[in-house]
């Protein structure tokens, strides 16, 4: 559901930086389906809001697909919302830093 | 991981914004589109993240280009667009990102919308096409307040030669003096008339503001255009993007 003039969260691609650290290859481009309303898109479509730690939502239902949080040296990788991500064989070589 | 880079140059865009340019000795190569996150560390440890898209074209020196606007209440944007100099180190991670990416090898045409300083990762689209010869023809829209506010103006300033890439202006509060539209938003209308036809199947890529970026990606899927050919990529205050 699209809430007109709401224009406080980012989009999958400001996460990626961070998520590289984890999956160690780029998720923009991996395909994501949201084990809430079973949409699929890239991860570079979901909405992203920026708080303490990183929450992706569904961009077609608003339902959270991830959260991460970084506190001191621990990092939490919370992946409920989504059903899986697909990558591409080409996406696994070019790596996203 | 993190790297190292060295500022090696510097340069005014605006009265608000900088192009950084740093070499990095052990940096893989990026595409155009890509983007990198900076971080700064403060010397009690407190350190802060913020991502800045690539404007140059790849290139095999090690070099990247990163333009920064400077932002009232930033934490990074005043450190970098008055404070750093040449010679200072910078910490970054990256390239980053594989979605907002064009290639050359891409054979449909290029439909670019930029919304104020969205313009930085298209920039690095532009300049790479226009260092390879043939490939498809480009069409960029830049949306912005004024002409004072334009970034890279002079060299967006098309050759007569150079037909791989056209450009259109859309002002939202001041025009040029003569300019025949007034001041206003992206509307259905300029898409109508500015960008490709929906038909040709152009690839489209949105980069600004998340309030800009919803409203004209709205007005290409309104267009004709699928929305799986509509890559976007918003900024905003809260990740001080650019």
């Amino acid at each position: 559901m699209r809430r007109p003039g709401d224009d406080r969260h980012l989009d999958g691609n400001a996460a990626a930086g961070q998520l590289s650290m984890i999956f160690g290859v780029d998720v923009t481009a991996a395909e994501g389906q949201c084990a809430h309303c079973g949409a699929i898109d890239r991860f570079a479509s979901a909405h992203l809001y920026v708080g303490p730690g990183l929450v992706a939502r569904c961009p077609l239902c608003e339902h959270v697909l991830l959260r991460l949080v970084a506190a001191g040296e621990e990092m939490l990788l919370d992946l409920r919302g989504l059903k899986y991500l697909r990558f591409h064989g080409s996406q696994l070589q070019e790596s996203g830093g | 991981m993190w790297r190292s880079g060295t500022v090696i140059a510097l340069r005014d865009e605006t009265a608000t914004a900088r192009t950084i340019t740093l070499q990095i000795p052990d940096w893989p190569g990026h595409l155009a589109g890509q983007h990198v996150d900076v971080r700064l560390t403060a010397p009690d440890g407190y350190s802060a993240v913020r991502s800045y898209s690539i404007a140059s074209a790849p290139d095999q020196d090690g070099r990247i280009e990163i333009t920064v606007e400077r932002l009232p209440d930033g934490e990074v944007s005043p450190y970098l667009t008055t404070q750093v100099a040449v010679g200072d180190p910078l910490e970054l991670r990256g390239p980053i990102g594989g979605w907002f990416v064009w290639r050359p090898e891409q054979p449909e045409p290029i439909q670019l919308v930029a919304g104020g300083s969205g313009i930085v990762p298209l920039m690095a689209m532009i300049r790479l096409r226009r260092a390879t010869h043939g490939g498809a023809p480009f069409r960029l829209l830049y949306s912005v307040r004024e002409p004072d506010a334009v970034w890279y103006g002079g060299e967006l300033q098309l050759p007569s030669s150079d037909s791989s890439v056209s450009v259109t202006y859309a002002y939202t509060r001041a025009v040029p003096e003569g300019w025949p539209r007034r001041p206003a938003r992206i509307d259905a209308a300029q898409i109508a008339s500015m960008t490709w036809p929906s038909r040709l199947r152009p690839t489209c890529y949105v980069c600004g503001p998340t309030s800009f970026v919803e409203r004209a990606a709205d007005l290409l899927a309104a267009a004709g255009n699928s929305p799986d050919r509509i890559r976007t990529e918003r900024f905003g205050p809260t990740g001080e993007r650019r």
